[in-house]
């Protein structure tokens, strides 16, 4: 994707989307203790966070956690029930609605495109509603963006659901957003057009544009995001994916052997970094290390020198879908107690 | 941000671009139930007794342009009550709601995308019936249409009637829950209107110039009163969420808005 943005560049004729600057020295989004009640239930409680600009932020969270209501509310289409926000460098209020929802596009998780209308009615429809200058222009640009230039004049109800879901990446991208919500952008796709949409992201992000993405898809998350948040109602963990690993687990080197060891405590007792251990089924230990570049060689050595015949020694690498599991397991004991 | 054309226009286009390739508006609502209103009067025309009263050829002319304004009361009032919960349904009023359009402009966006293909259905429609009235009706018929007030009095009422309909369809389609239901009850809501008009075309009312001008106004303050009214009852939270939002005047500094709500059921998420 990448390299189709260098194409467009490298055409002269055509600029593409522009590569706007739209910091000003402040967060993209300032959050700060914004809570969301529907009567007596929470949608989202006393959520605060910072969002730079060019930064790709995950949002992630089941069904049910307050994610799509966080995004409606910083896109100003709900009011806050208490809170204050900044978003996109202007504050939070009905007042000042238009002028936010001027600055940002929101992908919603439906596409929402007018199914008789052709993709380009639909993208001068919107570009109309922000008054934008060069609609022919900024549309080709937005529709080569999503490569769905040679499908500017079919219908929309012609399109599958992925090309409709590229459709509305295209329309959110019309208004070179300063902050750009994805709301869930790849559910109910299939791999193939999940992934040209990942794609899309991924080129996007190269570009600086500062997105929003919210998701229960962690690989997603995992590979697209320079940061992670975990809400469920409330914000339960915020941070890098790798940085949320090393906060929630123990680092461990996963060491599988022919055979079991006879006295494994004799083996990994006493050895730099080792912390502890415990077996995994037959042959098979979970090593807990305070460092595994200085324990790893050390309980090879070991090994060895007890006769094991070693399969393999790595360190355990937690997904994020450890954490994410983890963090919801927590939230399920803590209702039942 | 002051109040757009350029906005108006976009939600315009898009309409009547809809609209266009919408069999169902462009078959049944645009052209069968035109042709269906149209049918009566024509019959009420053409089956005037050569020999007649005075007083029966205007009732007879009364009853006849009475079915010519049903076009203008009823058949906006479907389209309209469509616009604001029919795009809820196919799942489009989010997005638009999430550009810097103002809900008054939107509106009137919507009322216009309206108002225009009605009033030339039904300026069509009575033009149609006049050129019949003129070719093949009773010389004594056709100088009771064209001697009276009848057709300023049509052309005048068309809109006025077509205004007070649209908006009473816009405004059943952002509060109900149900295309179907928005579009009996802003038909229902039309009825009063229709009423006194057919009140009148019977001489249980009996007509006269004041009285026309008087309506007419009457009509023309709902009309424009009726823009802000429902621009009032537009509530993007509610329409997306069921809940109420944004009530308050915003205070411009840190938000600390609590919405009252209507019910306890919030939105999926």
């Amino acid at each position: 994707m990448a390299a189709d943005w260098g194409a467009v560049r490298a055409s002269g004729d055509l600029e593409p989307l522009a590569d706007v600057d739209h910091s000003n020295g402040q967060a993209a989004l300032v959050v700060e203790h914004l809570t969301k009640r529907f009567g007596d239930r929470v949608a989202f409680d006393d959520v605060s966070f910072e969002v730079g600009y060019g930064e790709v932020f995950g949002f992630l969270g089941p069904n049910g956690a307050g994610k799509t209501t966080t995004v409606r509310t910083l896109g100003t289409l709900i009011a806050p029930t208490s809170g204050s926000a900044t978003v996109a460098g202007i504050q939070l209020s009905e007042a000042n609605g238009p002028a936010i929802r001027s600055r940002i596009s929101i992908m919603p998780e439906s596409p929402g495109l007018y199914l008789r209308l052709t993709v380009t009615e639909n993208l001068r429809c919107f570009a109309g509603l922000y008054e934008l200058d060069d609609i022919p222009g900024r549309i080709e640009r937005a529709l080569r963006a999503v490569h769905l230039l040679d499908r500017a004049s079919d219908p929309c109800g012609s399109l599958s659901k992925g090309l409709r879901q590229r459709v509305a990446l295209a329309r959110a991208l019309l208004n070179d957003p300063a902050v750009l919500f994805l709301d869930e952008p790849t559910s109910g796709l299939d791999p193939v057009a999940a992934h040209d949409v990942h794609e899309l992201i991924v080129s996007l992000r190269e570009r600086g544009v500062t997105i929003f993405l919210t998701t229960h898809r962690l690989e997603e998350a995992e590979r697209l995001c320079h940061r992670v948040a975990i809400l469920n109602t409330t914000l339960r963990l915020l941070g890098r994916p790798d940085e949320l690993r090393e906060r929630l687990f123990n680092r461990t080197l996963e060491v599988r052997l022919r055979g079991s060891l006879a006295d494994p405590g004799q083996v990994f007792g006493g050895l730099p970094g080792v912390d502890g251990w415990e077996g995994s089924g037959s042959g098979g230990y979970e090593v807990a290390v305070s460092d595994p570049e200085v324990a790893a060689p050390s309980v090879a050595r070991a090994l060895v020198g007890a006769g094991a015949d070693i399969l393999s020694l790595a360190e355990s690498r937690h997904s994020l879908e450890d954490i994410y599991l983890q963090l919801i397991d927590e939230d399920v004991e803590a209702t039942r107690r | 941000m002051s109040f757009s054309w350029t906005r108006v226009k976009a939600i315009f286009v898009k309409e009547i671009n809809d609209y266009r390739r919408n069999r169902f508006v462009m078959v049944f609502t645009m052209t069968l139930l035109p042709l269906i209103l149209i049918a009566a009067p024509t019959a009420q025309l053409l089956a005037a007794p050569a020999v007649a009263a005075s007083s029966q050829l205007d009732a007879r002319v009364g009853v006849s342009l009475l079915y010519l304004l049903l076009v203008p009361a009823i058949v906006p009032s479907m389209v309209a009550a469509y616009s604001v919960i029919g795009e809820r349904d196919q799942g489009t009023l989010e997005p638009i709601l999430i550009t810097p359009i103002r809900r008054e402009e939107f509106l009137v966006g919507k009322a216009l995308a309206v108002l225009v293909p009605t009033l030339v259905v039904a300026y069509t429609i009575f033009g149609v019936f006049l050129a019949i009235a003129a070719l093949f009706a009773h010389p004594d018929m056709r100088s009771a249409i064209f001697a009276g007030s009848h057709i300023p009095v049509q052309v005048a009422f068309t809109p006025l009637l077509a205004g007070w309909s649209i908006w009473v369809g816009i405004a059943m389609s952002a509060r109900s829950s149900d295309v179907r239901v928005a579009q009996q009850l802003s038909v229902l809501a039309n009825l009063p209107p229709v009423a006194i008009v057919a009140l009148i075309g019977f001489n249980v009312i009996p007509p006269s110039t004041g009285l026309a001008l008087g309506l007419a106004g009457v009509l023309l303050a709902l009309d424009v009163l009726g823009w802000r009214a429902v621009a009032a009852m537009f509530d993007r939270e509610r329409l997306i969420t069921g809940a109420r939002g944004w009530r308050a005047p915003a205070t411009g500094a840190a938000l600390r808005v609590r919405g009252r709500r209507r019910s306890e059921s919030g939105p999926e998420r």
